[in-house]
């Protein structure tokens, strides 16, 4: 199987004009857009058991290529199962945890936000959802990509950069 | 009135709108990922807006009609109108949802009770701005001309 020609994103939202627009801006961007209005159709997508996370149908590494899903963009205010809860289900999957999950927020809430990025959030966009925050998703995508080629140790086409993780994280510099 | 003044009086109103406050950027937004291969796209995100709000505005006075209001129920539904508005850039509707907010926070019946009827009220009004609005677009259409930007 080589590489897929479009990335597919995995939208969730329960507001059906916000998943229009998002649909909207990735398509625009190129993506492939699958959109779904709540947590559990998400996982039902992703072939995740609502109940308990790691029963997999595939639990190896291939499951998410099968799905073909390189992104989760997903609300953060939903009925049911938040936006943060699925970020969580996500990432204590084994086949999912390396998909960047993003999320969106109506509110700017600090300390929500920070929790997202915390437990592995990829990035957190205000809403509405612009273009040139989709713009900012790419570098995401190609670097998560060809981290899961390289783990299958596949000849990759895209030459990565440097990991960031390898880079000293600078804290906020404070004004003296 | 020929395709030109019909154009520069589309112009005008929706440049009118924007200085009353009643459309924001995001509005703008809308418009530039609309194009040929997505051409209703607007008109149909707006349509999606009007059913959704008058959905919400009816569940709103329901809830407001009730012996013993249910905040969090009225918040929630106020939530999704704020959310909603400000997608499509319905600014001034998505003001009144914040101060509709922060009196169901207060339980402030009154308040809420006047923000409601604010809300169908600015929504009402832009809705009928909208409408004007595509109808012009669609008489340039018609004309044979392109909606100016």
């Amino acid at each position: 199987m080589g590489m897929p020609a479009q990335f597919h994103v995995l939208a969730v939202d329960d507001s059906l004009i916000d998943r229009k627009l998002i649909e909207r801006l990735l398509k625009t961007s190129s993506y492939q857009v699958t959109a779904v209005d709540s947590g559990s159709k998400a996982l039902e997508f992703l072939g995740l058991n609502d109940d308990n996370g790691d029963e997999d149908r595939d639990s190896s590494a291939d499951a998410d290529e099968q799905v073909g899903v390189n992104l989760i963009i997903t609300d953060y205010c939903m009925p049911g199962m938040t936006g943060y809860d699925l970020l969580r289900r996500i990432k204590q999957s084994s086949s999912f945890k390396d998909i960047p999950v993003v999320i969106m927020s109506s509110e700017n809430i600090p300390s929500r936000i920070n929790r997202c990025l915390e437990d592995g959030a990829q990035d957190f966009f205000l809403k509405p959802v612009q273009l040139s925050d989709v713009n900012k998703l790419r570098p995401h995508l190609i670097k998560t990509h060809s981290n899961i080629n390289k783990r299958k140790g596949m000849e990759d086409d895209i030459h990565s950069p440097v990991p960031d993780r390898t880079r000293p994280r600078y804290n906020e510099l404070e004004v003296v | 009135m020929d395709l030109v003044q019909l154009q520069r009086q589309l112009v005008e109103y929706r440049t009118s709108l924007y200085h009353e406050g009643f459309l924001d950027e995001q509005f703008t937004q809308l418009q530039e990922l609309q194009d040929e291969n997505n051409p209703d796209f607007v008109v149909e995100v707006v349509s999606l807006f009007f059913e959704d709000s008058e959905r919400l505005l009816n569940e709103l006075t329901k809830a407001l009609e009730q012996q013993s209001i249910d905040f969090k129920r009225v918040d929630a539904h106020v939530h999704q109108l704020k959310g909603s508005s400000s997608s499509i850039g319905a600014q001034r509707v998505q003001k009144v949802c914040i101060a509709f907010r922060n009196y169901c926070e207060e339980q402030n019946v009154e308040g809420c009770l006047k923000c409601l009827q604010q809300v169908r009220h600015e929504y009402s009004l832009v809705k009928t701005k909208l409408e004007s609005m595509f109808q012009l677009e669609q008489q340039i259409l018609s004309a044979g001309g392109s909606i100016p930007m």
